[in-house]
Order: C-alpha cells, then sequence, then structure tokens
C-alpha cells in the first residue's frame, strides 16, 4: 500500500501526454475493478447459465437415435403444444385476475394506513407486512392445511351452518384458491411500497386541498392515487412478472392434489417436468425462453402503453 | 486519503472475487462428495479403512439395513444417503445422469422403473458380478421383473403382490362379506352406501401404478418389448380390458361409492384412520406404510383385515403386482463389482429380511424369507392377528407372472394421471380416456424416436 502511494505521488506533477495516457489507462482499469465483482457475478449466474440453456433449446435428445441438432423446431413445438398453451393461458387467466385484486387490497390497505394514525397503525403495517415473510413454500404448505377438508377449520366453520364447505384444492376452485394464496403472500409487500410512496407526498399538498374544500375521499382520489401511480405502476410489473412465472405454490400444493394440479399447470412447471423428470433438458429449455418471450412480451407492451406516466426503467 | 483508493479496491477486488468464487468451487466440491465420495453418509460406517459405497434408498428400516450390513462385510462398506421416496429419488436420478455425476453407486428403484433408466444406459449389467452366487435366493419371477432381455438390472428385494385390505369393523357394521369379484365389490359399495356407510374405496388420479395393475388383471397388455430391437415399442393402452376397468371405476366414482382422494397425502391417510374409506386396494407393503403413517394404532388396532383381490373371472383368477423394488448398479459407479457386491448383499441377511417383514416393511423376495415357516406363519398384528401371508399375500406372489414394464414409465404414469383427472371431472368416459391416454403416449413414444406398434 505505501508502495502504490509513494508511486502516485509524482503524478501531480507530470503532466505529459504519456503520463496522463497512463492515468486514464489506470482510471479505466479502476472503473472495471469496480464493476468487476458485479460483472463476475452477473455473467457467471446470469448469462452464462442463459446462454447455455439457449444453446441447449437448439437441440433434441431422443431415448432412441440421441441428440441432434433442431434450431428452432423446439420452439415451434412448444408453441403448438397443448400443454404449453394451456398452461401459458392459464398463467395469463391468473394475472388477469389475480394482479388487479392484489393491487386493490394493497392500495386500499395503503391508504387507510396512511390516512390513519394512531397506536395501531404501526403493528397494522407489520402484521399486513407478515405473510411476505414467510417462505412461499411454507405459505403453500400453510393453506394446503387450511383448505383440508380434514384438518382444515372450513369444514367446521361450514358445519356450523350445515353446508358442505367448498374444496378449493379440486379442479373447479383450484383457481380461486391459488389466487387467494398469492394475494394473502404479495399484498402487504406492494402495501408497503405504496405505503413508502404515500409517505413521501409533500403534507402541504393535503393542506392546500383541505383548505380548497376537499374531504378526505377527495384527497385520496385526486391527489394521493395521481402521485403514487409511478409506484402502482413498479408494482405492476414486480407482479406481471412473478405471475407468469408462477411456480412455487402449485408446485407445493400438488404434493396434496396432484390430479388437480398436472404437472403442465403453468409453463414454468411444465419446463421443470420436462428438464428434472423426464430428462429432456433441451425441450426445456426451450419452454423456458418461450415463457421469457411471453413475459418480455407482456411487460414490454406493458410499459409501452404506460411509457408516459411512469418515472422509473 | 484519497491515493489510498487504489489499493483499497484491489483488495476489495480481490476479496469479492475470491468470494464470488469460492462458493462454486465448494458447490462443485460437496456434489461430487454426496455423489461419489463418503462424506454425507447418513449412517455411520463402522470399518473406516474398506472401499465405500454410496447408495441410495428409501424403505423405513434402511437405517438397519445398512447396519447389519456393514457389520456383516468385510470387503466394503455402503454409505447410505434417503433422497426421498419414489418420483422425488427419480428426479434426482434422472438429474445427476443427465449431468453426468452426482448419482449414487447402488440405487433402490422400484421394477417398473428399470426400463426407463436401462434405457439410458444408466444402469449396468450385475450378470457377470456374482449372480450365480445369489441367482437360487429368488424366483424366476422376481428376476424377470428386474431382467432386460438376458441382462440383469437389479437385486430384487421386496414384491407388492396386490389385495384388498378392508375395515372389519365397518364390514361387520354393515354386514358385508368380503366381496370376490368386481361386481361384488361394487354391490357391496353399493350397500354400504345404502345403509349410509361411508365411502368403500378410493380411485386415485396419482396412482398410476395402481390404475394399470388393474388394468393389467383384467387382461390388458399395455408395452411389448423386446430388448433386441430397442428402437421398437408396442404400445396397446386402449384396448377394452383397459377401457372397461376405467369405466368400472368412473362408474362407482359417479354413483358415489367410492372417493377420488389423491393417495399418500395426510388428507388420505386421515380418511383412513377415521373410517372413511371401507377398502384400500393396495400392494403387500401396504401394511407397513400405513402403520409408519399412524394408521392401526391406539383405538383402531386390529380393526384392519386382508382378502384376496377381487377378480374379474373367479373362475381364472389372476394376480397383479403394485410397486415391488430393487437395488440397482448405477452406471456412474466408480467399482461396479464393489457396488454389485453391495447390492446383492444389502437387505439379504436374515437380520434384514426378519425385521422387514416382521413390521411389513417389505414383502420379501428372498425365498430364504418367503419359504421360512415363521414368515408364512406369521399373525400379523395390524390385520389383528390374522395369518395375511398365507392366507393371502404369499399366493399372490406365487400366482403373480411378471409384466413388461415401458421405457418411459414417468411419461405414461404422468399422462395416465391427467386422464383419470378428467374421468373424474366427468368429460370424458372411461373408453375415451384411454384412446386418449393410448394417442398421448403413442405420440411421445414417436417423439422420443421408437417406433409404436
Amino acid at each position: 500500500m505505501t508502495l502504490l502511494i509513494e508511486n502516485s505521488a509524482p503524478r501531480t506533477q507530470e503532466k505529459t501526454p504519456r503520463i496522463r495516457g497512463k492515468v486514464r489507462l489506470r482510471e479505466h482499469l479502476m472503473g472495471w475493478l469496480f464493476v468487476g465483482p458485479f460483472g463476475i457475478v452477473f455473467l457467471a449466474l446470469l448469462i452464462a447459465p442463459l446462454a447455455y440453456a439457449l444453446y441447449l433449446s437448439l437441440f433434441q435428445k431422443k431415448l432412441i437415435g440421441g441428440t441432434s441438432f433442431v434450431f428452432l423446431d423446439n420452439y415451434a413445438k412448444a408453441f403448438t403444444d397443448p400443454s404449453f398453451l394451456s398452461g401459458s393461458w392459464f398463467v395469463i387467466r391468473f394475472s388477469l385476475v389475480s394482479i388487479p385484486l392484489q393491487i386493490i387490497v394493497a392500495l386500499a390497505m395503503a391508504l387507510i394506513l396512511d390516512g390513519v394514525t394512531s397506536l395501531f397503525t404501526r403493528f397494522s403495517r407489520l402484521m399486513i407486512f407478515l405473510p411476505y415473510a414467510i417462505p412461499t413454500v411454507i405459505g403453500a404448505v400453510m393453506w394446503g392445511f387450511l383448505y383440508s377438508k380434514s384438518f382444515g377449520p372450513l369444514t367446521d366453520i361450514f358445519g356450523m351452518f350445515g353446508a358442505t364447505p367448498p374444496d378449493f384444492l379440486s379442479g373447479n376452485l383450484i383457481f380461486y384458491g391459488l389466487v387467494n394464496v398469492v394475494t394473502w403472500q404479495w399484498a402487504g409487500y406492494y402495501m408497503i411500497i405504496l405505503y413508502a410512496a404515500l409517505q413521501g407526498i409533500d403534507p402541504a399538498l393535503y393542506e392546500a386541498a383541505r383548505m380548497d374544500g376537499a374531504g378526505k375521499w377527495q384527497i385520496a382520489l385526486r391527489i394521493k392515487i395521481p402521485l403514487i401511480v409511478p409506484a402502482l405502476l413498479l408494482i405492476l410489473v414486480f407482479s406481471l412478472i412473478g405471475t407468469l412465472q408462477f411456480f412455487n405454490e402449485p408446485q407445493i400444493l400438488r404434493f396434496l392434489a396432484a390430479g388437480t394440479i398436472s404437472s403442465d399447470f403453468t409453463p414454468n412447471m411444465y419446463a421443470y417436468q420436462q428438464a428434472f423428470a423426464l430428462a429432456n433438458f433441451n425441450y426445456g429449455s426451450a419452454i423456458s425462453f418461450a415463457l421469457g418471450g411471453i413475459v418480455f412480451v407482456g411487460v414490454y407492451a406493458f410499459l409501452f402503453i404506460t411509457r408516459k406516466r411512469r418515472s422509473f426503467l | 486519503m484519497k491515493k489510498r483508493l487504489p489499493a483499497a479496491a484491489a483488495i476489495l477486488v480481490t476479496a469479492t472475487a475470491l468470494v464470488a468464487c469460492s462458493p462454486g468451487e465448494q458447490g462443485g466440491g460437496s456434489t461430487a462428495a454426496s455423489g461419489n465420495g463418503a462424506s454425507n453418509c447418513t449412517n455411520t460406517i463402522p470399518k473406516k479403512n474398506l472401499p465405500v459405497v454410496t447408495m441410495w434408498g428409501w424403505y423405513p428400516n434402511m437405517q438397519l439395513v445398512v447396519d447389519n450390513f456393514n457389520k456383516q462385510n468385510g470387503e466394503v462398506q455402503v454409505c447410505w444417503t434417503n433422497v426421498g421416496q419414489g418420483s422425488d429419488e427419480y428426479d434426482k436420478f434422472q438429474t445427476a445422469i443427465s449431468a453426468g455425476t452426482g448419482a449414487p453407486d447402488v440405487i433402490m428403484i422400484e421394477m417398473d422403473r428399470i426400463p426407463t433408466f436401462q434405457i439410458q444406459k444408466s444402469l449396468v449389467d450385475i450378470k457377470k458380478y456374482g449372480f450365480d452366487r445369489v441367482k437360487a435366493d429368488y424366483g424366476d419371477g422376481a428376476w424377470k421383473d428386474v431382467s432386460v432381455g438376458d441382462a440383469v438390472y437389479g437385486v430384487p428385494v421386496d414384491g407388492g403382490p396386490m389385495a384388498m385390505i378392508y375395515r372389519k369393523d365397518l364390514f361387520e357394521k354393515y354386514d358385508i362379506t368380503p366381496p370376490k369379484t368386481w361386481a361384488e365389490y361394487e354391490q357391496a359399495a353399493q350397500k354400504m352406501k345404502d345403509a349410509g356407510g361411508p365411502q368403500f374405496g378410493d380411485f386415485a388420479a396419482n396412482v398410476s401404478a395402481l390404475t394399470m395393475a388393474l388394468q393389467i388383471q383384467k387382461g390388458a397388455v399395455p408395452f411389448t418389448y423386446d430388448p433386441a430391437q430397442p428402437s421398437s415399442i408396442g404400445i396397446k393402452l386402449n384396448d377394452q380390458a383397459s377401457k372397461d376397468v376405467l369405466d368400472y371405476w368412473a362408474g362407482l366414482v359417479k354413483k358415489g361409492l367410492v372417493g377420488t382422494q389423491d393417495q399418500f397425502t395426510p388428507e388420505y391417510i386421515s380418511g383412513v384412520i377415521n373410517g372413511k374409506y371401507a377398502t384400500y386396494i393396495s400392494a403387500a407393503w401396504a401394511p407397513g406404510y400405513l402403520t409408519g403413517a399412524g394408521v392401526g394404532k391406539g383405538e383402531d388396532t386390529g380393526k384392519f383385515a386382508v382378502a384376496p383381490l377381487p377378480q374379474w373371472d373367479p373362475a381364472n383368477p389372476v394376480q397383479v403386482n403394485w410397486g415391488g423394488s430393487a437395488f440397482s448398479v448405477t452406471s456412474q459407479a466408480k467399482n461396479p463389482e464393489l457396488a454389485a457386491k453391495a447390492a446383492y448383499g444389502l437387505y439379504a441377511d436374515k437380520e434384514s429380511l426378519t425385521q422387514g417383514w416382521t413390521n411389513q416393511i417389505i414383502f420379501p423376495l428372498n425365498l430364504k424369507a418367503l419359504n421360512d415357516p415363521a414368515f408364512v406363519d406369521l399373525k400379523v398384528a395390524f390385520f389383528d392377528g390374522q395369518q395375511a401371508n398365507k392366507e393371502v399375500y404369499v399366493p399372490a406372489a406365487n400366482a403373480y407372472k411378471g409384466v413388461t414394464y415401458s421405457p418411459f414409465g414417468q411419461y405414461y404414469f404422468d399422462a395416465m394421471t391427467k386422464q383419470v383427472t378428467a374421468l373424474h371431472e366427468g368429460s370424458v368416459t372411461g373408453a375415451q380416456a384411454a384412446d386418449r391416454l393410448q394417442e398421448d403416449v403413442a405420440n411421445y413414444a414417436k417423439e422420443q424416436g421408437f417406433t409404436a406398434q
């Protein structure tokens, strides 16, 4: 270290272009060094696996006949594969129902917590956020038991009125069962993001609005919500990406209802099944990339539509 | 201060780079260890100077079996891990095969999966490693189930002769005698339902191997395969017998006589414990599984009994198998001969076998146990002292003829699960479900390069 200081000491006096070039080079090097840690991790853990998966997806491996280069055949197959298409359609439908629901719940809670100041605010905030702190796998297991006809409370609750409880793990209701799990898990997290955005609004605006005669509802609708639109759009993008890649919850609940939740329930599960159960890494990679394509198109379209209203990305 | 920055940065970068690199190296190291080394054993190896063979298995008494083997063997020691039961283990094995590393030397697999892994050349023919010494220990049917052509890909351990487990208390309460045919089974189910009783059984979507066995019982031959012509396979999943069996069970479901609950779930087990199902069509290993899951304890002690599997044609009874497993040597074994020694020796000593069958954990295929009067005459505690082996399981095992399994078992079973689910929803008939299954699996076979016939 001492050596470095001594070496760099004359730097301020000598100003010949050659030395300056050296300095610039060193500064460049410094830049790369700073980027290095991130760059190495980024390349090794994201770009390299992605490139390898892309490479894999261009081949086909058969039990009889071995591996051959098929270029885009796997993608052509994916987009005509009923399993992939029905899985994709499921996650799209799921997004259309669950995302608005999550955002409405999160927004309502954030507005309430922002509007009410009492001892309970802090406690409630923590409680609402808590489900997010529970790992999704544990959450799914927990809901699996809550939905259970034998162990869950539903049987008792409905039994009091002499009714049969709905079976959220059956084919008809699994959609809503999962919507509920996801909303429970994520609404609190989105609430925190929205709440933070609300806290960032200048209170002077409210005062001005009140002087102009605005009520609480009007302040919420006309001032608060418009001002947190960027945060709303941010969580929309988060939830869109997350929901299209739906995996954890159905994969866990599958242990309780393998008949209802088939191995091709969502595209991600189908990719997993192809790669790890059927040893078809090539097709599994192709499905992953095809899903990536759908996510990209969805998010890009969304960002394009909302390009004037957002302040991020 | 400012001038120190470069040095500090350099150190930081080096440190970060080291940190960034080391997890990868450690990760690689530990994977290798769990695969081929011996650092991650569940058991403790008593003779540390001997070579070690790694193995995966999930028998409930595996720890004891491995300890017995290690104690008695002077050549090799076994390092055992339980990486999960059934599909969980197969998925891991499949991944290790694709990766080319990470598989154990010896693996416990169900016999119906042997062709699936054999066709990927991930199992070793163990015929040349001392097969002659143990050949006489197992029956011909058992050897057939672990062979593909002339090559032997596993050492038989336990079989799954099927029978009908039922609740004595419920049968007495509703005045029902154990049905001998499937027609009687349906009548009994109807009788129980009319009297306000519980469901008579369960037709689950997630036990395709069971559904397949029931179809085979009626005469279905799902797959024909000649290893001499590996690229050609006969697939017949929509013959009349297969359709009939699906329609029969779909009919029971529709009439509300049997449930559709997935098996091997807490929900199903609690149903069994609470007397929600009067019968459980299952294999000889079921009592051990049920006991382990907490069935037949406390006030439920001795409520269960077992009767032979109902027949389609009582004049020509057919016995079938569900499950049954073997120890195979994987092609990743560094020393196949040593691994084969472990595979042949594990669960073959008297102590382990006796412990296994006494607790109904396995239905042994080893003739030393199968012909042991103590085993045959055993009064099984789970069945309230009934001589279940003598009355039901041993005759069923002796009459079992063996089956040809497919080299894409996982896909076939998944596809079957899908069709049975559709059947439950009532969107298809049994016949349609069988036709769709045939189309689905035949397409997959074609995709995988087979010529389907």
